[in-house]
C-alpha cells in the first residue's frame, strides 16, 4: 500500500518535471550574470579560472559562510560521537606491503593536494578539492596503519590559522583599496601566471588547510567510533 | 534520437532524483535512507550543472590565448554546485553519526522496529 502511494506520488512528480523541462532548451541558454562573469571576470579579478573568480572573488562572502557550515558539521559530529568510555580493540597490524606502500604514497598525495590548491586560480581545482585530497591521504594512513592517530592540537591549529587568514584578509580589504569586505587589494599581476589574481590564491591556500583539517577531524571521529 | 540528444542529461538527473525520492519514501533501513538522500543530492547537483551547459562550450578557464568568452559554459551553476557538494558532505557525515548513536541505543537501524518514536 505504501509502495503504491509512493509510486503515484513519483508519477505526479514525473509529469510535473516533463511539463517543466521541455520548456527549457538544452545547451542554449546562458544566464545574464554568467555572461557578465565570463566576459569581465578575468579583468576584474585577474584569475584565469572563472569558477574560482566567482567562488573566491565575487561570492567570497558566501564561501566564508560555507566554510562555517563545514565547521559546524565537524563540531556537531564531535558532540554526537564523543563518548566518555574508552573501548579497547585488539589492533591487528597491517602487512608489510600495505604499510610500506602507504608510507610511500602519503607524501605524494599531500604534494598533489598542495598542487591542486595552489593552482586553484589557473586550473580546475582549488581549496575545497585540495582539502578533500589532503583528507584522503590521512584516511589512507588511518586504514593502513591501525592505531595511528593524527595530532589533534596541530590539526586544530592549522584549521584555526586557515580560518583566521581568510577573515583577516577580508578585514584588511575594509581599510585598503576599494573598502569593502574581502576586497581584492593586492596587485592583479599577469593573467595565467602563478603570482596573479591578488588575494585569491592566498585565500585558496588558507581554505585548503582549513577544509583539509576539518575533514581530518571528521575522519578521526568516525574511525575512533569504529 | 534528437530528443535523446537534447534531453539525456535532464533524464539522467531526474532519474537520480526519482530513485532517491523512492528510496526515501519506501525503505525503512536508516543506512538505505541515507544512501537515498545522497543519490537525491547527486541528481540535484547534476541538474543544476546541466542548466548551465552551452553547446560545444569549453570549461570557463582562460588557459589559452585565443579563447573567447562566448564559447564558455555558465560558471555560476558550477560555483553553486561546488558549495552544494561540500554542504552535502557535511550533511552526510552528520546523518551517519546520528545513525551510529541510534544503533547504539536501540540495537537496530530499522525505523519500524523502534517503538519509542513519537510519530
Amino acid at each position: 500500500m505504501k509502495k503504491f502511494f509512493s509510486l503515484i506520488l513519483l508519477i505526479i512528480i514525473v509529469v510535473g518535471m516533463i511539463y517543466t523541462i521541455h520548456q527549457i532548451p538544452f545547451g542554449k541558454n546562458q544566464s545574464k550574470i554568467g555572461k557578465y562573469f565570463v566576459a569581465n571576470g578575468k579583468d576584474e579579478t585577474g584569475a584565469a579560472n572563472i569558477v574560482t573568480s566567482v567562488v573566491v572573488g565575487y561570492r567570497s562572502f558566501d564561501t566564508l559562510g560555507e566554510v562555517t557550515v563545514l565547521f559546524l558539521a565537524a563540531i556537531g559530529l564531535g558532540a554526537i560521537l564523543t563518548t566518555t568510555k574508552k573501548q579497547n580493540h585488539d589492533i591487528e597490524k597491517a602487512s608489510l606491503i600495505l604499510n610500506t606502500g602507504c608510507r610511500f604514497l602519503f607524501p605524494l598525495v599531500l604534494l598533489f593536494s598542495a598542487y591542486i590548491f595552489i593552482h586553484g586560480h589557473l586550473s580546475p581545482g582549488g581549496g575545497f578539492q585540495g582539502g578533500a585530497v589532503v583528507a584522503s591521504g590521512f584516511l589512507l594512513i588511518y586504514l593502513a596503519c591501525p592505531g595511528k592517530r593524527i595530532n589533534k592540537v596541530g590539526n586544530t591549529i592549522s584549521e584555526s590559522v586557515g580560518g583566521l587568514i581568510f577573515i583577516i584578509l577580508g578585514a584588511i580589504g575594509l581599510f585598503v583599496g576599494d573598502r569593502y569586505f574581502l576586497a581584492n587589494f593586492l596587485p592583479k599581476g599577469e593573467l595565467n601566471t602563478l603570482f596573479s589574481a591578488g588575494i585569491i590564491p592566498i585565500i585558496y591556500i588558507a581554505l585548503g588547510f582549513k577544509v583539509g583539517s576539518e575533514l581530518n577531524s571528521v575522519i578521526d571521529k568516525m574511525m575512533e567510533e569504529s | 534520437m534528437d530528443f535523446l540528444y537534447n534531453y539525456i542529461y535532464y533524464i539522467g538527473a531526474f532519474g537520480l532524483i526519482l530513485i532517491g525520492l523512492y528510496i526515501l519514501l519506501v525503505k525503512h533501513n536508516l543506512i538505505k535512507m541515507i544512501i537515498g538522500l545522497s543519490i537525491l543530492e547527486t541528481g540535484v547537483n547534476l541538474f543544476i550543472i546541466t542548466l548551465g551547459y552551452l553547446d560545444n562550450g569549453t570549461a570557463p578557464i582562460f588557459s589559452k590565448e585565443n579563447l573567447e568568452s562566448n564559447m564558455m559554459v555558465d560558471p555560476v551553476p558550477q560555483a553553486l554546485v561546488l558549495t552544494a557538494i561540500v554542504i552535502g558532505l557535511a550533511v552526510l557525515a552528520l546523518a551517519l553519526s546520528l545513525a551510529i548513536r541510534l544503533y547504539d541505543s536501540f540495537k537496530t537501524l530499522n525505523l519500524k522496529k523502534i517503538k519509542e518514536q513519537k510519530w
